[in-house]
């Protein structure tokens, strides 16, 4: 779990992880998570704004994956978590009571660094959160809105002549993209992605990685990465993690050529970590 | 950790070679001036047969560079320096190209009458090579200050050159019979300006390197 147990002895520039530039989609206001007693994130304030995408980068336990599933509150499945602070979506705060958490999650999709296709055919893969969310109710508006899931992973011409066939027979591949254009198939506004190439190989990465600089025209995705080489050619900002507090966030070129902080530049030279 | 430390060895490396390069150039400069100086023309000629090893230091400095750039993925002050040692080799090799230029020219002069003292060529030269140390210096220490410095006294070899030229426009006018070894005298003169504003880019790029900072054409 990645987590640490000793507070973390780390000055940052109280001005160096906001960025107020432009409208964010999703605004983090002085985040905390706890595990249990164990604090995993602390203070998190950062900006995402609307149809750029965003890296975040750091160490393994950093907190990058667990700040990731605050977007949408995927850790709310986990026992004896507890939040503080404020997640903005919209200028609306995710946490507030009341909110609709299957809604949010309609709205912040996301995939996992592992392929999790449903044992059902590819159709039924893309379709199936259209139909358990009841988006579409005409057999014709299903097919066209899962054709156009597929269009927009990158995947269409590769299936379309077998939709029927079982999605455990694609590509490692093949398989996280179905996963993108069942994310994308009902339509969210935020796309999460939790190392969503780690495990493919170079030309399979490569589709992925185009598909997000396709997708951020019309999505706000945010991307979890070891691979700095990766968030460096995707990213338009990325943020650098360390010990549970965001360390700095940029613009990514000016990240990967001249950090502001030096502990982001220990790290992306590889001198820690 | 173990590929950190081999990273940290090859830009060692490359910061030796390029070190060398500048030592190199420095040199060249240095015999070139000597022999024009001192009328020697068999130091001229050991200017020109080095030539080809500081072309070749230079490839070596170009290809390590690839390399580390496409082995290593070097980032933020890492890639700064290998890209401005990338930029910094040809800008070097250039000096010493300049230095076989005065030392052709001094070949050439040394079997005309000599021109003494009514010239600032050796202060020029002197001038070159103290930028040209101090640049190295700056370099290896990532002092943009000093870099900073060095690239304002360039306006001092600008001075000199201006000095220089109307003065042998003044000999060239009043002895039409010298032009040619004038002419020759005016082409060092013009090539220790240009080592002047090479000094000033090798400076630019030592504060692009410490501070990633962009000052050329500022």
């Amino acid at each position: 779990m990645p987590v640490q147990t000793v507070a973390p002895r780390i000055e940052v520039r109280a001005s160096a992880p906001v960025q107020t530039s432009s409208k964010a989609k999703v605004a983090v206001r002085n985040l905390d998570f706890f595990y249990g007693r164990v604090q995993a994130l602390h203070g998190i304030s950062l900006d995402i704004p609307e149809r750029i995408v965003m890296a975040f980068i750091g160490p393994s336990g950093c907190g990058k994956s667990t700040f990731l599933r605050t977007l949408n509150r995927m850790n709310d499945v986990i026992p004896a978590t507890r939040v503080g602070g404020e997640v903005l979506i919209d200028d609306h705060d995710i946490y507030a009571p009341g909110t609709d958490v299957v809604e949010l999650r309609r709205r912040v999709g996301m995939v996992f660094q592992k392929s999790n296709p449903f044992p059902k055919s590819i159709f039924d893969n893309v379709a199936y959160g259209l139909k358990i969310n009841r988006v579409t109710s005409s057999g014709s508006e299903l097919e066209g809105r899962v054709e156009q899931a597929l269009k927009d992973a990158a995947l269409w011409n590769e299936v379309k002549d077998r939709l029927k066939t079982s999605a455990l027979s694609l590509s490692g591949g093949q398989q996280q993209r179905l996963c993108i254009a069942r994310a994308l198939a009902i339509r969210p506004e935020v796309l999460l992605m939790d190392e969503p190439a780690s495990a493919l190989d170079p030309i399979a990465t490569s589709k992925i990685e185009e598909l997000i600089f396709d997708l951020k025209k019309q999505y706000t995705i945010v991307i979890v990465t070891h691979n700095m080489q990766q968030a460096a050619r995707v990213s338009d900002r990325t943020a650098f993690f360390l010990l549970g507090k965001l360390i700095e966030v940029n613009a990514t070129e000016k990240m990967f050529t001249a950090p502001n902080e030096k502990l982001t530049e220990d790290y992306i030279t590889g001198r820690f970590g | 950790m173990d590929l950190h430390r081999h990273l940290d060895d090859e830009l060692s490396s490359l910061r030796d070679r390029v070190l060398l390069l500048g030592g190199e150039a420095e040199q060249a400069l240095e015999r070139a001036m000597y022999s024009l100086s001192e009328r020697d023309s068999e130091v001229a000629e050991q200017v020109l047969d080095h030539d080809d090893q500081v072309d070749h230091l230079e490839v070596e400095i170009d290809r390590q560079c690839i390399d580390i750039i496409a082995l290593r993925q070097p980032a933020a002050r890492d890639l700064r320096f290998v890209i401005s040692v990338a930029k910094m080799a040809p800008v070097l090799e250039r000096i010493a190209d300049h230095a076989c230029n005065i030392a052709r020219a001094a070949i050439d002069l040394n079997n005309e009458p000599e021109l003494k003292s009514v010239l600032d060529l050796n202060r020029m030269a002197e001038h070159a090579l103290k930028m040209l140390r101090g640049a190295l210096d700056a370099f290896t220490s990532s002092d943009a200050t000093a870099a900073r410095e060095i690239i304002e006294s360039d306006s001092e070899i600008n001075d000199l050159y201006n000095h220089t030229f109307h003065r042998l426009i003044e000999l060239m006018v009043t002895e039409p019979t010298t032009a040619t070894r004038d002419a020759r005298l005016l082409f060092v003169a013009k090539h220790l300006e240009r080592i002047g504003d090479y000094v000033t880019d090798i400076c630019e790029l030592t504060v692009y390197m410490a501070e990633a900072a962009f000052i050329k054409h500022t």
